[in-house]
């Protein structure tokens, strides 16, 4: 699809803003001012110049980013017009929602193969009774694996030779990594110039500026040749409707992300407000949230989310009417459930935080504050929760990469998201039955796995990272 | 001692009343019995009757709080909220969906858990401890940056993946152990359990150790360690006969808390292996929205926490003389 079409389409099209996109793009603005916050004062930059001197840090970021990218991108839904009878019919939007994403990726979405299909693969990966006629003019049904549909178009029908498939694939691939290292020289050469324009020449270097660089410069040459592979196969093979493992992998990003960041949402106010009151005050305030939360961390964490999502489910169930489309109605459920993760996660955050509050309430300065009649509110506000902000941060990051994973095994015990939508964990619990499969279906898993692993990996050392230049505890180790 | 640890044993009882109100009001309160029986008897069977006589037979269909028609204690007794959560204190679990009962069935399943929880409790602590403890014989060397990404890819790994990954490489490929199943008697059983075992121990190093390797660095900037030096001990003396011993105080004190938990079992790896233990039990009745399985099955995980937290307590006390319970 071309930019033009692509936008003239957006311009017709009924939004729909679900409510983790409002949230997901919430997050993103706030971000976005954090950061520029950053960027304002010295300090703040330098303790983030200490982070991202690390060329991990810097890989992870970028890697972040990039699946950020394409979670924002997949985040602003729309339904497509109606093609109408007569100029004046009124306009009709279909039910079906698709996201901007979607209107990218269409070539793998539109077309449906009949069931699996290996990567690269040009034949279906089961086979079937296809008539052949023999020379001698006898025909015979041999069962044999029949070619498909959408890929290997570019061959000509009957079996496709190796000479001709290999110097197919060596050219697509050629020619992706090409136009990839192209996007990849252009986007350098603009940020250059930017860079001249706006920034002095004294804070170079301090940022792996070198492995930023390299990383995004790999992300566009490999982007480049799936692209390139694309238009003839299916780059990680096809599932069991026949549908693209590459375009389903690139959906889940979203489902992560989301299951990864909305829950914080939730956490924050809450292990912030009650962790700080009770180390602050303590006496009864204490007594009280300290019940609360070893109440709520008592219940074993996945019988509390089973237990909740069952119920919500039962509610969804029973009102059907509440929505319009199941792309919504499966929403709802993604929503749910980051707010019961982010419900049953806040107990670490608060407990943390009690303790800081506790040690930090006898800090000279707080108590000189108290001595000038500053009130708690302020106090805790101005003076405490800026010197437990690198706890916090920390905590997230690391937050992150551990609700991922959990989304996969609740997925895969009925508990997670939506069943319609798409999301690791439901792809490896598919999996599951296709490893005992003959010929063994093992693609899906693997893309899965690798994104996954990328994805998870990626965050985790940038919580090393954080956690190695913001946490003055951590100095001077590993 | 033993006052302390009553008076810790009478903590727990609010904790539990807070712990029973909230999957009460999840269960109960969320969604009306009604909603419970329409979803169990599903679309076809549902008419008004069928729903009452489904709340009957399971007690369902008393008021939820407060019984306006008995009198006297009956007031209270004669309720959902009495009859469905407050008899839990006393071990009557009451009867699954399919009628069978629901302590019974936890008894019958603890040992399986067991067999494969206590193996992967020892070994997993075992080897993380001594992996660790490697690590920072090598600190600061390639060896060690080494160890330490790995412990984090490993981390980064879902536990899905070494599950699936394991099943088939081990019990299909290799044809090694079977893929999946269980038997009581522990001369075949072992078969079994190895697989599951040594699964669940991969899946969980990479976090402990790097957390542990944490801990020993700590013990070793301290004052005794330097001294220990400086009297003229080898590297290896100093870290076996000094930092081993006080760097565990805080790794036996920490994993304490996870003892009584065992008998939970654990929901993959049990779900995956065909063990018939309280991990697949949960599981099937989450799957099968068994209700009165779940709320059996969260108080009992708030009572093996709550029993956690006090033997972490106890623990204190016995590895370190200085700290005296009041």
């Amino acid at each position: 699809m071309t930019i033009s079409t692509l936008f003239s389409t957006l311009n017709q099209s009924l939004w729909v803003w679900l409510a983790t996109d409002v949230l997901l793009w919430t997050l993103f603005v706030l971000f976005v001012l954090s950061v520029l916050q950053i960027l304002r004062s010295p300090l703040q930059r330098a303790v983030w110049q200490k982070v991202f001197r690390q060329r991990l840090a810097v890989v992870s970021a970028v890697l972040l980013a990039v699946a950020a990218c394409f979670a924002l991108l997949d985040s602003i839904h729309l339904r497509e017009p109606l093609p109408r009878a007569t100029p004046e019919a009124p306009v009709r939007y279909s039910v079906e929602v698709n996201s901007v994403l979607d209107l990218l990726l269409v070539d793998l979405r539109k077309d449906h193969e009949k069931t699996y299909s290996a990567p690269l693969a040009v034949t279906l990966a089961a086979l079937e009774p296809v008539t052949v006629a023999l020379p001698d003019g006898t025909v015979e049904v041999r069962r044999q694996a029949p070619r498909l549909k959408v890929a290997g178009a570019a061959f000509p029908p009957g079996p496709v030779d190796d000479v001709t498939y290999w110097l197919d694939v060596l050219q697509r691939v050629g020619l992706g990594a090409l136009g990839g290292a192209m996007v990849f020289a252009v986007f350098c050469i603009l940020v250059l110039l930017l860079k001249r324009a706006f920034l002095s020449q004294q804070n170079r270097n301090q940022v792996a500026w070198r492995w930023a660089a390299y990383t995004l410069g790999s992300v566009c040459v490999l982007g480049g040749i799936f692209v390139g592979l694309s238009s003839n196969f299916h780059v990680f093979g096809t599932d069991k409707v026949g549908q693209d493992v590459l375009y389903q992998v690139l959906k889940s990003l979203r489902t992560a992300l989301v299951i990864g960041l909305v829950p914080t949402l939730v956490t924050l106010p809450l292990g912030i407000a009650l962790g700080l009151s009770a180390g602050y005050f303590r006496g009864k305030v204490d007594d009280v949230i300290q019940y609360i939360y070893t109440t709520v961390s008592a219940i074993p964490g996945v019988l509390l989310i089973a237990a909740a999502v069952l119920s919500i489910q039962v509610m969804i169930d029973n009102h059907p009417e509440w929505f319009a489309t199941a792309v919504e109605r499966g929403d709802i459920r993604l929503l749910a459930l980051c707010i019961i993760l982010g419900m049953t996660s806040w107990t670490g955050i608060a407990r943390l935080l009690r303790g800081e509050a506790l040690k930090m309430r006898e800090y000279d300065y707080v108590q000189a504050s108290r001595a000038f009649g500053v009130s708690a509110g302020q106090i805790l506000l101005r003076h405490v929760l800026p010197n437990v902000f690198p706890i916090i941060l920390i905590t997230l990051v690391m937050e992150f990469s551990s609700l991922v994973l959990a989304e996969a095994v609740l997925s895969y015990i009925g508990i997670g998201v939506d069943p319609t939508m798409f999301s690791f964990g439901l792809m490896i619990n598919n999996a599951r039955m296709e490893l005992s499969r003959d010929p063994v279906v093992w693609w899906s898993l693997t893309a899965a796995f690798m994104f996954m692993v990328v994805l998870v990996l990626a965050a985790n050392l940038l919580a090393d990272a954080v956690r190695d230049a913001l946490d003055p505890r951590a100095e001077g180790q590993s | 001692m033993l006052g302390y640890v009553l008076r810790r044993l009478f903590y727990a009882i609010p904790i539990l009343i807070g712990v029973n109100l909230i999957t009460f009001a999840l269960f109960f309160m969320v969604n009306s019995p009604d909603d419970m029986a329409r979803m169990q008897l599903g679309v076809k069977r549902v008419t008004p009757e069928a729903i009452q006589q489904w709340k009957a037979e399971r007690g369902y269909d008393k008021p939820l709080f407060v019984n306006e028609a008995a009198s006297g204690l009956g007031q209270v007794t004669d309720t959902v909220f009495y009859t469905k959560s407050l008899t839990l204190f006393a071990g009557e679990f009451g009867r699954s969906e399919d009628g069978r009962e629901i302590g019974r069935e936890i008894r019958e399943r603890m040992g399986p858990s067991l067999a494969i929880a206590v193996p992967t409790f020892v070994i997993g602590l075992g080897l993380t401890v001594s992996l660790a403890l490697f690590l920072v014989l090598f600190r600061g060397t390639w060896l060690d940056r080494t160890g330490v990404v790995l412990c984090v890819a490993l981390m980064s790994i879902s536990s899905l993946f070494f599950i699936i990954g394991g099943q088939f490489l081990f019990a299909r490929v290799l044809q090694l152990v079977p893929i999946s199943g269980y038997a009581s008697n522990p001369l075949v059983a072992w078969h079994f359990l190895i697989l599951p075992v040594a699964v669940a121990v991969v899946a969980g190093i990479g976090g402990s150790t790097r957390w542990y390797r944490t801990l020993f660095l700590e013990e070793i900037g301290k004052d005794y360690v330097r001294t220990a030096r400086a009297k003229g001990l080898s590297d290896t003396a100093v870290l076996f006969r000094h930092v081993l011993r006080n760097g565990l105080i805080p790794i036996l004190t920490g994993v304490v808390v996870v003892i009584p938990s065992l008998f939970m079992g654990s929901l993959l790896i049990e779900s995956f292996f065909g063990i018939p233990g309280l991990g697949s039990y949960t599981i099937d009745a989450i799957a099968a929205q068994d209700f009165a399985v779940v709320r059996a099955m969260v108080f009992l995980g708030s009572v093996l926490y709550l029993l956690g937290l006090i033997l972490t307590d106890l623990s204190y006390t016995l590895v370190d003389p200085r700290i005296r319970l009041k």
